[in-house]
């Protein structure tokens, strides 16, 4: 039986842990806030671009003079997966359930059908986790950079490389894996087909309809607006993806602190339990060890 | 006089939005003044300054580099990856973008690309000017 001291301690320890995971609680939850007023601050440019590469694009597909981006290299036989994740744990299992997502569905699929697979990781915790099994094909690797809130200006850093890297010649398709934030209990692991471009669903009605499509005017001219536009579009995902992750992360962050703060709730109370029984087992052997001394006399 | 809804979004943020009488924007082929009732056009725009007219006398201008103007029959929306509205512009923050390129420039084989960048530079000593910074 432990003695009393080394309840006391483990007790007090607990005590502490407790502490930490009350406030880190906090600190998700206010971080939280943040970061769905970013990601409500992002979406109009999102919507605008969508709305904007519909009606140029609905024209353009299959004709002879749309970019690449956007038709993709006619095989598919190399794929880039740019998997998403935090920088930091303690988020129960919102880093891992998005590489889960990354390899069992796309990454083993793909290689059982002896396609080549490559990845990209943006958040730490998603290279560290790739890398023990699959460090060959990790072609690149960046960091979210600690607290900083997300900016644009990285997501449109990792856009150009993934660009650079598909002008290279170096994948046929590219996915982008991250969480959606649906609510704090609720983060759901997402893909996304980045190259070729998916293009927004409304793009056919649009030209259907007969209205704003043929009469638009373009300066300079339509292929060349879309040939900047789509690598800014391609930012935008990245960017939205990034805002998302960021919720989700710290929604999830702030679920699984929560319940830590309950376990050790009960870890305390269970302990001092057994603390004040055998406290209460010691004062009653004393008693009697003296009383059956006195009796002895 | 006639008024249409203008929308100017950043990534980030949106910078304006709101109803106005006329919007003058810096287009690649050269500046253009959108009123009511424009017929529709999709433009890439250069570096430069929007400048907006609310009603007359009142407005507001804002700095833009590179972005697209989507005017249609209800309203204009630009949409920028790099903008700040004037009152947060200065002089260092020009000479920094203007730093940036012509590190970008140097650092470029490609001679169209050289081409362009250099035309990026000439554009933002223009709006230094012109703003008188």
């Amino acid at each position: 039986m432990a003695s009393l001291k080394d309840l006391r301690n483990r007790i007090t320890s607990v005590k502490a842990t407790q502490k930490i995971t009350k406030a880190m609680q906090m600190v998700a939850a206010a971080k939280l806030r943040r970061a769905q007023m970013a990601a409500e601050a992002g979406r109009p440019f999102a919507e605008k671009m969508a709305a904007v590469l519909g009606n140029l694009a609905g024209n353009l597909v299959g004709g002879a003079g749309a970019p690449r981006l956007l038709t993709g290299t006619g095989s598919d036989q190399t794929h880039l997966l740019v998997v998403c994740t935090g920088d930091r744990g303690l988020c129960g299992a919102f880093n891992s359930s998005i590489v889960r997502m990354a390899l069992r569905e796309h990454a083993q699929k793909l290689m059982a059908e002896g396609k080549t697979v490559k990845f990209m990781t943006v958040g730490k915790k998603g290279f560290d986790l790739l890398r023990r099994q699959y460090r060959d094909q990790i072609v690149e690797s960046m960091d979210i950079r600690g607290n900083r809130p997300v900016d644009y200006a990285f997501a449109s850093e990792i856009a150009e490389k993934i660009v650079a890297r598909y002008d290279a010649g170096e994948f046929d398709v590219a996915t982008l894996f991250y969480s959606e934030f649906r609510s704090v209990i609720s983060q759901i692991p997402t893909a996304q087909r980045l190259i070729p471009a998916e293009l927004p669903a409304n793009s056919g009605q649009e030209t259907a309809k007969g209205g704003g499509t043929a009469a638009l005017e373009f300066e300079p001219s339509e292929e060349a607006i879309l040939q900047t536009l789509l690598p800014q579009n391609l930012a935008v995902q990245v960017y939205r993806a990034l805002l998302e992750n960021a919720a989700s992360e710290q929604g999830a962050r702030m679920s699984a602190m929560d319940s830590a703060t309950r376990n050790a709730g009960e870890m305390i109370k269970k302990q001092t339990l057994v603390y004040n029984r055998t406290r209460q087992a010691m004062i009653t052997k004393e008693l009697i060890e003296i009383i059956s001394g006195a009796e002895a006399l | 006089m006639a008024t249409f809804h203008f929308d100017f979004v950043g990534p980030e943020r949106t910078l304006y939005s709101g109803e106005v009488n006329a919007v003058q924007l810096p287009g690649i082929e050269g500046e253009m003044t959108v009123m009511a009732g424009h017929a529709p056009v999709i433009t890439s725009l250069r570096v430069g300054v929007i400048v907006v007219t609310e009603s007359a006398g009142t407005g507001k201008r804002i700095y833009v580099r590179g972005g697209f103007a989507d005017i249609g029959p209800t309203g204009v929306t630009v949409l920028a990856e790099r903008a700040a509205p004037i009152e947060e512009l200065n002089a260092a923050s020009l000479d920094r973008d203007i730093d940036a390129i012509q590190l970008q420039r140097d650092a470029t084989e490609d001679l169209q690309r050289r081409e362009e960048l250099n035309a990026q530079i000439v554009q933002l000593q223009e709006t230094k000017n012109l703003l008188k910074l």
